[in-house]
Parts: C-alpha cells; structure tokens; sequence
C-alpha cells in the first residue's frame, strides 16, 4: 500500500535526502581511505591527503583559507563552538541575537547567560520574521565589543537576515558577529570576503550531504580553544578521530551546491512563487507567515497560515497519510508540545495552523502540486477522521 | 547505474576479494588507531543514505518515523553488546565526545557533592584532556601511576579517594598497550564508596565482553569506527538506575539525546553503529580466539629475536593487541624499516609529533625504548599470511638496523653501556 502512494518531501529544511554523487564520493572513501588520518603510515597520510583536499575544496569554494575550516559533527555544534568560544577565549561579555533564532544558538546563549559568564540581549523582531535594525545598532553601541549571532535565514519561516547592515553595525561597534548559516550555505553564492562574519555555521545534511558533519568557518586570528580536548586534531581546535567520509561527503555537496546554484536557486524560487499563487487560488483565506517577497526570505521555505478550522488538528498527519511529509515547526523542537518559537517570537495568529513547506535538489513542480491538492482535499472534506 | 547495485556489486567483489586476495602490501596491522569498515555495516547503512533519509526529529511524517525507528534499533542492538537498557545510550560523535561529555557533565553536574577526580596516567588523551579541563575550573585530579606492567591495584586507587571524590575514571583496555585493568573490582570499589566510575572502553567494546551490570559502570564511552563501524560516530552509556546518573551537556540546542546532547542524529551512522555492535555480538566469541591465536603467534615468533620485550601485562590484556620494543634500534628508523606494514609506534592521536609514547614512559621505558616499540593491532581481516609476512618483515628490519647499529655491537661484545661514559663532540 505504502509503495503506490506518491511521496512529496518537502522538509528540506528538516534534512535533505543524499546526493548519488555525495553517496558515491563516500563510499569510495569508506572503501579505499579508511586509515585514521593521523597515524603516520601510508593508510593514515592518504586519509589525511584526503581530508586536506575536502578542507581546500570547501575554502575556496567560499572564498577562505583552508585554516579558516573547522570541521565539527554538524550545525548544532560548530554554532556551540562560535558562541562559547567567544565567550571563553574572546573576551565576549555580551550576546545579542534574535528570539527567532535556532535552538543551538539560543539555548547556548540562554546557557551563557544562566551561568553569569555572558549577558544575553535580544533584538526585537518585527511580524515578518525581519530584525529590527535600528534596536540592533543601539544594543551594539550599549555593548560595544559583544558578540552578535543572528541567523542568514530562518528555518521555520525563511525571513533573509539584512546581513551588510548587520556587517557594518558590527564594525562600527566592534562587535564579532556569527551568522548561522545553516539554512543558506550552498543555497547562496557565500563568499566570505564580501559576507563580513566572523564565524559561519555549516550543515553538510540540509544540502543533500550526509549528517554528521559540518564545519564552523573561523576567521583568521581569532585564537580559540576548543570544546572537545583530547588529541590534537583539527591543528588542536577539536579534538576526536576526523569523520573523513563523512568530511568528504561535505565537501562534495557543497561543490555540487555550488556548481548548480544559479539554476537551482531560479528552479526553486519559481516553484515557490508558483505554491504561493495555487494557495491564493485554492485555499480561501490562506496567510502567510514571514517574508514572502522574493528578495525578503529564502527560497527554499514557504511557512503557510491557515485558517482556523477543526481540521487542523490533524492536518499534517492527514497531509502525511495523503503522503505530503511537511513539518509544523522546525524539526528539532516539533517533538514539544509548546507551539514554535519562532512563531510566538513574531505574534503568529495561535489559531491559525503553521504548515512549512521547504524545498530541495529533488524536488518537482509534481510534489508541489500534489501538496496543493492534497490540501485542498483534506480541508474540504467533510468529516474529520479521528 | 543505480547506486544500490554499485555498491553491493562492490560489497560482493570485497567479500571475494576477502577470500582469494593475494598479499597485498603495506599489511594493515593498526586496527587500534582505526578499522576498515565490516561491508555488512555499509550495506545496513546505504538506505539511509537517501531512501530513508530523513531527520528523526521529525515527527510529522514517515520519514522521520522510519528514521527515529532505524535510530531505535541501533539503539537496542548497542545497548544490548553491552548489557545496557536502551535509553541509557547517549549517541555522539565519537569517544572523544563521549569522554569530554562524561567527565566535563560528571564535574559540571555534581560540583555540589565535590571536585575531585581520579584517573590513571596511561588514559586517552582525550581523558587526560578533559581532567586538565576540570584542573582549570578549580577541579582536583589525582594521577595514578601503574606499575611497570600498566597494571593499577584497587589499593591505589582506595588511598586516593577523598570525601571529595565525585569520579573514578579508568579505561577498560589501553590503546597501546592492550592491557585490561581488573574494571569489575574497581568499578565495585566504586561504588562501595558512593563514587561515579566511568571507563573508556573505546579498544575493548566489541572486542571482548563488557557488561555494564557486572561491571559496575556508571559511564562508558565507545566508538564505531574502532568496531568496523563508520567514523563520527560513539556512545556514552548513562546508567539510569542504581544510581540514576546525570550530566552536564556539553552542547546545547534542540535537547537530542534526552537533554544530554542536542544535534540532529547521525542516523545513517548510527544505523552502521548498531550493526557493528550487533556482528559483533554474534561474533566476537569466535574471533578473539582467532585474533588471539594470532597474536600470540606473531608475538612468540618476534621475541625469539634477541632483547625485544612486551610492554604491558600479558596475562590481562586485549586479545588483538601486542607492544613490542626492540632495544638498541633507533625508533625512525625501524618505523621507515617496516613500511610494508601499517603499525604504529604510538597511539594515532600523538603519533603526528615525535614525542615518546606517554604510556611507554608511564611504565618506566626510557625515551629510546619508547621510540622503538611497535603496537600492533590485528583485526577482523588480518590473515595468517599476513601475520606470517608481518613477523618476516619485522625481524628482517630489526635485524639490518641492528647490524648498522654500534651499540649492538658494543652489546654483543658484552660492553656494559651503563659503564660507558659518552664523549661530547
């Protein structure tokens, strides 16, 4: 039964399946370099040549030096190296982020200032999701030298960080500033010698790479310690065995990311567009949450209001059953009982069900359709299925 | 061509390969530092790759469930190896994580109970480094010397403890030695004083059987990928009852792992994680008396050379494991001597730097001893004829470097070199 339904993902934003290409480089890796980089016999040297060239791909396809990359197990903790670090090595006494951020970095912040080690300071958001410029560059004048970490891009509702005036309040306040960029790296030409940030975050599995693995971009001369001790790897930033398959499998994602970007990036924001106007059509009364001008949020996301009906209660598992796997909230916290955060933080409409609908490499304009559809029959169907 | 068949067609090619290859060199013989994946792991794991991709987080459609059902699995199957209930597996990234969590969150968690800890000097660095952590943040640790045979006694360790000892910790067995400390006794020792023990059982796990119950561990972390598994991927096992252990994250964000670690979960390296535990399981009666035969061989076969020594107890000490020094050869040269054969002169993680191995010198070998042992490591897919080439090998190199070596020669001419007083020039 399960095999004829037709499946729509669309919960890239979540995770994203795998590549072929990336499988591939992986599996050549687990099969022909399985020596442990720093052991000093050929076994080890040839996984070490490997993971030096995945570390030089990775730099120069985002305009940085090979020590700029720090690879860690994934998004959460390159974003708990940035703000502790900064913290502990760098002096920072003061973070000011958004409520709007990911878990990783606002409960580490939330974490920091529990602990008295460093105040926390959040900028007040407006409706859309967008940062409140003016309140950010007060608190960094209040705070001059403090770490700002905000996010390129929401993941639960896509709202674009502004982030040249973010760059330019930083520097006129001496601030560091981390951009977790989980969201949007290999989804946008980065280049961090424009970008401005201090410190980015990467997530090799939400483009098409494994899970697992992610990389913290530190700039130059920023000297920290690091988090995980015990071995020296990492020129001494983390300590543990170097996941190199899983670094490979990075490295080629992100290079097929950016190879295809250009024509994903106009791919994708054409579905995108064309889901807004079938749900204005087919869905009476649908609202939006975030941005959804083309130049105002990602791409990739598009975080749906609906109207308040009795059916919402078991809209996304009906949307699963009818095989359209979508998330409510970010999938990290959509386990809680408690609404998202995110949504709270801009005063979404609590009677209005959230539906995200994110996009990748695999998906078709028949996945958007069918999600359409599938929407459209469930809300009009008479009874509800218990 | 589909991906699936690629790599299974490649999964069967090894297997043959496994049974009819010819001798191919360098030997890998440094299965401590890290294994070649078990081709069973890769076939468990390939589906999650991209079939069953999805994050198991997420709890709104079936890709999150088949995840978050594959996650389970793993999870019994790990927890199972060890005598351990499922929900009292934390998953990392690796034993590095595992080691830095449990002893960071132990200090973090019970700073109101006391801040001292105790540990051994031949640990992990990744142990070492963690308790140097704690020192920073106002932490007391104790070092316990073994004696020359890396052996520690439970009266040493009972001298140390203080009404401020929070945590014991001692590894299962020593990466470069191999050897096993008597972990049942201390882990009882332990817990007689009301005292956390956790143990680094990276190089024991999946090699011999550890039992968290009979052992009385309260912390154990362990890694796939010295188990045939994939890289960046370990556990630390919490132990929820009698007593219900708790610690510090280390890593805050979407409260993964019970609170204990947040991040999205490894799921296709998890999967691989559980099906090494579970081969494993089924066969590690069977291939440690391989891997021991072997070993002893390779072992006995070596020391009939002249002045070479084992380090470390042989009488308790992993099965796959043996340390050998060969005095009066000069370290580099006998690692450039035998480069046929993948070995290691240290533990991988220092074997970068040209530094003495640390555990070495903690049994009392002076630098020049240190630098001329050689830790081999045999494995799943050690063969006798590799074994047979490995011995050849090493005598063959000990002896050339030998012949070149003055010292030899003095030693042979029955010059005591103690009594020799050394020239400056």
């Amino acid at each position: 039964m399960k095999s004829n339904l037709y499946r729509a993902y669309l919960d890239n934003a979540a995770t994203t399946p795998m590549d072929e290409r990336v499988i591939e480089a992986m599996t050549a890796v687990m099969r022909e370099t399985f020596g442990n980089p720093s052991s000093t016999h050929s076994f080890g040297r040839n996984a070490k040549g490997v993971l030096e060239t995945a570390r030089k791909k990775i730099s120069s396809l985002i305009g940085a030096e090979s020590k700029e990359i720090l690879f860690t197990s994934g998004g959460t903790e390159a974003d708990n190296i940035a703000i502790r670090s900064s913290v502990r090595d760098l002096g920072i006494k003061h973070i000011i982020t958004s409520p709007l951020e990911h878990k990783a970095v606002l409960s580490t912040a939330e974490e920091m200032d529990a602990s008295g080690d460093a105040s926390l300071h959040l900028v007040r958001v407006d409706n859309k999701g967008h940062i409140d410029y003016d309140h950010l560059s007060e608190l960094a004048t209040s705070y001059p030298g403090a770490l700002i970490s905000l996010m390129h891009a929401n993941n639960e509702i896509g709202t674009l960080l502004d982030v040249d005036r973010v760059k330019e309040i930083a520097a006129a306040n001496n601030c560091l500033f981390h951009c977790d960029t989980v969201q949007t790296m290999g989804h946008y030409p980065i280049d961090v010698k424009t970008f401005g940030a201090d410190f980015l975050t990467c997530s090799a599995h939400k483009l098409s790479g494994p899970k697992g693995s992610g990389f913290l971009y530190i700039k130059n001369g920023l000297r920290i310690h690091p988090m995980i001790t015990g071995g020296g790897q990492e020129r001494n930033l983390r300590a543990g065995t170097e996941n190199i398959t899983g670094i490979v499998g990075l490295a080629k994602a992100l290079e097929l990311a950016y190879q295809e970007l250009g024509e994903e990036l106009k791919r994708i924001s054409d579905f995108k567009q064309e889901m807004v106007s079938l749900l204005k059509t087919e869905i009476p009364g649908i609202e939006f949450n975030g941005d959804i001008t083309a130049n105002g949020a990602l791409y990739t996301v598009l975080n749906c209001a609906l109207p308040p009906t009795e059916k919402n209660a078991l809209l996304l598992f009906q949307l699963d059953m009818a095989g359209v796997c979508v998330s409510g909230g970010s999938a990290c916290n959509s386990g809680a009982a408690k609404g998202s955060h995110v949504l709270n933080a801009i005063g979404a409409d609590p009677d209005r069900q959230a539906v995200r609908f994110s996009f990748g490499r695999f998906t078709t304009m028949a996945d958007i359709r069918h999600a359409v559809d599938s929407l459209k029959v469930i809300l009009k169907s008479e009874t509800v299925q218990a | 061509m589909n991906i699936y068949l690629k790599a299974l067609l490649y999964l069967h090619d090894r297997i043959d390969l496994n049974k009819n290859r010819m001798l191919q060199t360098p030997i890998y013989l440094d299965n401590n530092a890290t294994t070649p994946m078990d081709p069973r792991v890769l076939e468990e794991m390939l589906p999650y790759f991209n079939r069953s991709f999805g994050n198991a987080a997420s709890r709104n459609h079936s890709f999150g469930w088949t995840a978050e059902e594959a996650v389970d699995i793993a999870r019994e199957r790990v927890a199972k190896l060890i005598n351990a209930s499922p929900k009292e597996i934390i998953f990392t990234s690796g034993a590095t994580e595992s080691d830095n969590l449990a002893i960071k969150g132990v200090f973090e968690m019970y700073a109101a109970k006391g801040n001292h800890v105790i540990t051994v000097t031949t640990e992990h660095k990744a142990v070492l480094d963690s308790c140097k952590h704690i020192e920073k943040n106002g932490g007391r640790v104790t070092y316990l010397s073994p004696d020359s045979q890396g052996m520690i006694t439970l009266d040493q360790i009972r001298e140390a403890i203080t009404p401020e000892t929070i945590l014991i910790t001692i590894m299962y067995g020593n990466n470069e030695i191999g050897v096993l400390q008597d972990i049942p006794a201390i882990g009882k020792l332990a817990r007689e004083n009301n005292i956390l023990f956790h143990t680094d059982a990276t190089q024991a796990v999946g090699k011999i059987p550890v039992d968290v119950e009979a052992d009385h561990i309260d912390l154990m972390s362990f890694s796939a990928h010295k188990m045939y598994g994939p890289k960046g991927v370990g556990a630390l096992y919490v132990r929820r009852r009698n007593p219900r252990v708790k610690v510090t994250a280390q890593m805050d964000g979407g409260g993964h792992e019970r609170g204990m670690r947040s991040g999205t979960l490894n799921v296709p390296g998890i999967v691989g994680f559980g099906k090494s535990c579970e081969i494993a399981m089924n066969e590690m009666a069977e291939e440690s008396k391989k891997l021991s035969a072997m070993r002893d061989r390779l072992e006995r076969e070596l020391l009939t050379m002249e002045e070479a020594y084992v380090n470390g107890n042989p009488e308790h000490r992993l099965p796959h494991v043996t340390n050998i020094s060969f005095k009066f050869v000069e370290g580099e040269g006998l690692m450039m001597g035998v480069k046929d054969i993948a070995v290691s002169s240290g533990s991988a993680c220092t074997s970068a730097s040209l530094e003495p191995s640390y555990v070495l010198k903690s049994l009392g070998l002076d630098d020049d001893l240190a630098h001329s042992s050689l830790r081999f490591g045999l494995g799943r897919f050690t063969t006798d004829e590799e074994i047979d080439f490995a011995i050849d090998h090493v005598k063959t190199a000990v002896n050339k470097l030998r012949e070149m070596s003055p010292l030899w020669e003095m030693f042979k001419d029955g010059i005591d070199l103690k009594s020799v007083e050394w020239q400056e020039h």
